[in-house]
């Protein structure tokens, strides 16, 4: 079968329908996911296709659409439980960290928790403070949880149907910004990446550029402009958060010995601190340059167009930072 | 509903002297510092709610509870020796040291745990009941749910979500009269519980006297046939907490309040119920006694038996790892 071109919206909704119809324990569930086709349009046609019981709309209840997963998966079902933006799994926390994370450890091993939350996160279309959110690192921050975010429509295929055929919980989050975004997408339904593997999305020699999901755009644009300046830059898409796969991070920097983190979140307690710590403390000898951060600035967003484009994190200030220790 | 007889009978008051002498046992051992940490909730008073509830339940229905959880381990028929290692964080106990007494769980007996975060485990019982219908079985979950988390907003979520969705679960609010220090009519604008389910559009099944396990049993009998054949139930069990609300407790001083409770103790009344009933049944009663204090002895020894957890036991079953 040859690779066929779609949105990533597309290449989601087929890794969830051929899981749904893979395996009849997977099911969806979450605020207007069926007769509403979803508010993302990734489950469009799923309750025609199978109908009401795998396909469960939800009232507005963020806490028992994450704790009801739980608890289904716990029992032998494989939800996928969508948050209709990550916005709102501020009132999910819960339920994801002290129970979808603690139950497989605080009971020893007497259940497993194979659920997925599906939630669209990211910024910069002037949705404002409170809608607004990139917390991806605040739900990487705890074990017994896996983070993925995808950067492509190829990754989101493979990383979602390996986040359902799992036996531990996930969190993924789909960067609004890319749901419309094409790229060409193997057909095959076997088709699952590993996870906790990153990508190297563009191979360089002189800096490492460590990113994911919506940064990896900023990154290779980056990359294209500095390359005409004879600055090759590598870049590292990290693909899941948790795991953290440090281990080709570091192979890139023991061959660059220079990088800039590049996120979409804010700068504090982020991604960007996270590899900069690795970096310092198992690279030392390698470092030929601090480790930069790109990120949102540390604000609440904004409404007014202006200055709201200020803060968002893009292809000139990645440039702009890897000239700074080149 | 099954006749009533005098071998159920008796398994009662079996399980709920057990439990009492394993909260006495609990409450020494913390005494002593053999069990440790900051949380210890004793079910001291409530048993005839819990063993009474459990009873009406089949081995394939479903079990869940917040932190107050060591009594309806022992009634569900955990063994008493692994109860008490996860006590004393003994790497034999049913979580392997790793979960304490609030976190005890039997994945064989179809509890499904003691939970911590108040109200954290009503949503876990809806998606456990909603394996039973998705899969087409008849199975049912019940749910204990404190008074004081009757008002975080898992109850609320859960028990709608539970209704919208017909869902096979009894929820049993055990009504002790307070969370924490917050007396019910404090804590909750409409300080009769059960009248909730009003607005949820689910079966109210009123209150009912949570010192008397054959009234339990009987209602909960009714509830989990509704649940089974329909859908969802919320039932009220009027009980009281011997021990306070646990070991952090600052200075119990409900002293007139207490001894009022233990008039109508759960133990007591279902001995008079079964003198009663039944002829020359005081040694039955006493041997009965026996064994149970000694299941208990056998408990705190092989508990104090085993063996620490290990390093290796820190670091496992953070992942499921084939
Ligand atoms: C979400 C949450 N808030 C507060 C607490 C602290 N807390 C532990 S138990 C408790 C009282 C709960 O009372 P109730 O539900 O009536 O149960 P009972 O202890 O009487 O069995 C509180 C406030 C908690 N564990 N979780
Ligand atoms: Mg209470």
């Amino acid at each position: 079968m040859a690779d066929k071109n779609m949105p990533m919206r597309e290449a989601l909704r087929m890794a969830l329908r051929e899981e749904m119809i893979r395996d009849e324990r997977v099911f969806v569930m979450g605020e207007e996911v069926g007769a509403w086709q979803g508010t993302h349009r990734v489950t469009r046609g799923f309750l025609e296709e199978f109908g009401e019981k795998r396909v469960r709309d939800t009232p507005i209840s963020e806490m028992a659409i994450a704790g009801a997963a739980v608890g289904a998966a716990m029992a032998g079902l494989r939800p996928v439980a969508e948050i209709m933006t990550i916005n709102f799994a501020f009132l999910s926390l819960d339920a994801i960290v002290n129970h979808a994370a603690k139950i497989h450890y605080m009971f020893n091993g007497q259940f497993r928790v194979p659920m997925v939350i599906r939630a669209a996160s990211g910024w910069g279309d002037q949705a404002t403070a409170t809608h607004s959110h990139t917390p991806e690192p605040i739900f990487a921050h705890f074990p017994g949880l896996y983070v993925g975010c995808p950067a492509t429509p190829r990754d989101a295929k493979g990383m979602l149907k390996a986040a359902i055929r799992d036996d531990n919980p996930v969190l993924f989050t789909e960067s609004i910004a890319l749901y419309p975004k094409p790229g060409f997408v193997p057909e095959e339904d076997d088709f699952v990446l590993p996870i906790g593997k990153a990508d190297i999305k563009r191979e360089g020699r002189h800096v490492t550029l460590v990113t994911y999901a919506r940064g990896v755009e900023w990154s290779l644009q980056a990359a294209e402009q500095l390359a005409k300046e004879g600055v090759e830059c590598e870049v590292v898409d990290l693909r899941w958060l948790r795991p953290l796969d440090t281990a080709t991070v570091f192979e890139s920097f023991q061959k660059t010995n220079r990088c800039v983190v590049v996120e979409e979140s804010l700068p504090y307690y982020s991604v960007g601190s996270e590899i900069a710590a690795q970096i310092q403390e198992h690279m030392f000898d390698y470092m030929d340059a601090p480790v930069k951060r790109v990120s949102a600035m540390d604000v609440p967003l904004p409404y007014a167009r202006e200055i709201e484009l200020m803060a968002l994190p893009n292809a000139q200030k990645v440039v702009d930072a890897v000239r700074e220790i080149i | 509903m099954a006749e009533i007889d005098k071998p159920m009978l008796l398994e009662w008051y079996r399980q709920m002297f057990l439990i009492r002498q394993f909260e006495n046992q609990c409450d020494v051992l913390y005494k002593e510092k053999k069990i440790t940490g900051v949380y210890m909730h004793l079910y001291s008073g409530l048993e005839a709610t819990g063993v009474g509830a459990l009873a009406a339940l089949r081995p394939s229905d479903h079990v869940i509870t917040a932190y107050r959880d060591h009594g309806i381990a022992l009634a569900r028929g955990m063994d008493p020796k692994v109860a008490m290692a996860e006590m004393m964080g003994k790497r034999t106990g049913c979580s392997g040291g790793k979960g304490g007494s609030m976190h005890l769980a039997s994945r064989e007996h179809n509890f499904w745990g003691g939970y911590a975060i108040v109200g954290g485990h009503l949503p876990l019982a809806a998606g456990i009941a909603l394996e039973s219908r998705y899969n087409g079985k008849d199975d049912v979950v019940l749910s204990f749910i404190g008074d004081g988390a009757t008002n975080n907003g898992y109850f609320h979520e859960a028990v709608n979500l539970s209704a919208v969705w017909d869902l096979p679960v009894v929820w049993l609010i055990e009504n002790n009269g307070y969370g924490m220090g917050t007396p019910v009519e404090v804590a909750s604008g409409q300080p009769e519980l059960h009248k909730r389910a009003v607005a949820y559009g689910i079966k109210d099944m009123g209150r009912v006297d949570g010192q008397n396990v054959v009234d339990v049993y009987n209602v909960v009998t009714k509830a989990v046939e509704y649940a089974r054949k329909k859908g969802p139930v919320l039932i009220e069990s009027l009980t009281y907490r011997y021990k306070g609300h646990g070991v952090s407790d600052r200075s119990y001083d409900k002293l007139a309040e207490l001894r009022d409770w233990q008039q109508k103790d759960p133990i007591l009344v279902l001995q008079d119920y079964l003198c009663k009933h039944f002829e020359c049944i005081e040694e039955e009663l006493k041997d009965i006694e026996r064994a149970e204090m000694a299941a208990v002895h056998a408990a705190v020894e092989f508990a104090e038996d085993s063996e620490a957890p290990t390093y290796e036991d820190l670091i496992s079953h953070i992942y499921v790892e084939e």
